[in-house]
């Protein structure tokens, strides 16, 4: 993957495969540029052994190809920084994924666009799940959630109507450039 | 700055088209995205968003954006199915922003498949 906010939208979509009714994110910048990233779902979850090896790059559920990429391939670019991944998670209760990076490391990936990360999931599965993003940094602190857009909207507008996700873009992007502008953006 | 008087202004028009299109029978057209590693890696996020700029440039307010997994053939993504309301179905490989636009344009408005964008065309030249 090229940025963060890429390997985020593939980590969000194994949420979302695992039924997930409530996906959380949450990123926070440190003064000395360590990043930790949390990311929270309410799926079906894996059990322990399983989560053991889920990181692994031949551990995977699908059944159109032997490999499953999207943790492995996270795990390795934080790991490239002198950080780690660690996945935490509970049958029928959810999966906890907790993310370190050191920014400051020359090998860390850009942050790239979460705006649009988050958008592309929200116009996709606005329908079954909510979502949320946190962001802080010695900057400031921002936080995003769809349930306060949903509320705006009442029952006849939906979220994924161009304007709305628009707009959602737009609020996000001014969020990263409050929290992170100047820093990681 | 984005306000919440901005969203609502965003809901109330909205509303008031909701309510015109009651009248006309739009048919829907529906587009299916690729989103498991493989797609994503390959670039469908811009791919999508291409989708979403043009649907509101253009107003095209029956096509409907979805996602789904991998299908096996992850060299060419992004992958993108277009479901029409005659029931035919098209599925697009390596898919550019650019691709999109065309996609739009010639299938989506006017009806007529990119046929070298196909899945098909692609297949006969390897
Ligand atoms: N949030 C989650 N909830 C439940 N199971 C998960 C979650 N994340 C990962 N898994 C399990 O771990 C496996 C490995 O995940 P990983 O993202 O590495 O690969 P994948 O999703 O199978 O394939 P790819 O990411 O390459 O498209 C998945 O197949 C799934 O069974
Ligand atoms: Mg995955």
């Amino acid at each position: 993957m090229r940025d963060w906010s890429l390997h985020l939208l593939d980590l969000m979509e194994n949420s979302l495969r695992a039924a997930s009714t409530r996906v959380e994110l949450s990123l926070a910048l440190s003064q000395d540029g360590a990043l930790d990233i949390i990311l929270r779902d309410d799926g079906f979850g894996m059990d322990r052994d399983f989560a053991s090896l889920a990181t692994d790059p031949f551990t995977t559920t699908r059944t159109t190809r032997k490999v499953g990429l999207g943790l492995s391939l996270a795990q390795h670019n934080a790991e490239l920084t002198g950080g780690y991944l660690e996945l935490l998670s509970e049958p029928g209760c959810g999966t906890r994924v907790h993310i370190c990076i050191l920014t400051s490391h020359i090998d860390c990936l850009p942050l790239g666009d979460l705006a649009q990360t988050m958008a592309s999931l929200i116009l996709l599965n606005h329908d079954k799940t909510d979502f949320t993003l946190d962001m802080s940094s010695p900057m400031g602190s921002e936080h995003f959630s769809t349930k306060v857009i949903k509320e705006v909207l009442g029952d006849e507008v939906a979220l994924n109507e161009p304007e709305v996700i628009t707009y959602i873009k737009d609020l996000l992007s001014e969020q990263s450039q409050t929290v992170f502008g100047g820093i990681l953006l | 700055m984005k306000t919440l008087q901005e969203l609502e202004a965003i809901r109330q028009k909205t509303l008031d088209r909701i309510s015109m299109r009651k009248e006309d029978k739009e048919v829907a057209v529906r587009i299916v995205i690729g989103m498991a590693t493989c797609g994503i890696a390959a670039g469908a996020r811009p791919v999508m968003a291409t989708f979403m700029e043009e649907i509101e440039r253009r107003h095209l307010h029956s096509v409907n954006l979805t996602q789904t997994g991998c299908i096996g053939m992850c060299r060419l993504e992004p992958i993108v199915d277009v479901f029409t309301p005659d029931g035919g179905k098209v599925t697009y490989v390596n898919v550019t922003p650019e691709k999109v636009r065309m996609i739009v344009a010639d299938h989506v408005v006017n009806g007529h498949p990119v046929s070298e964008y196909t899945i098909g065309a692609v297949d006969a030249q390897a």
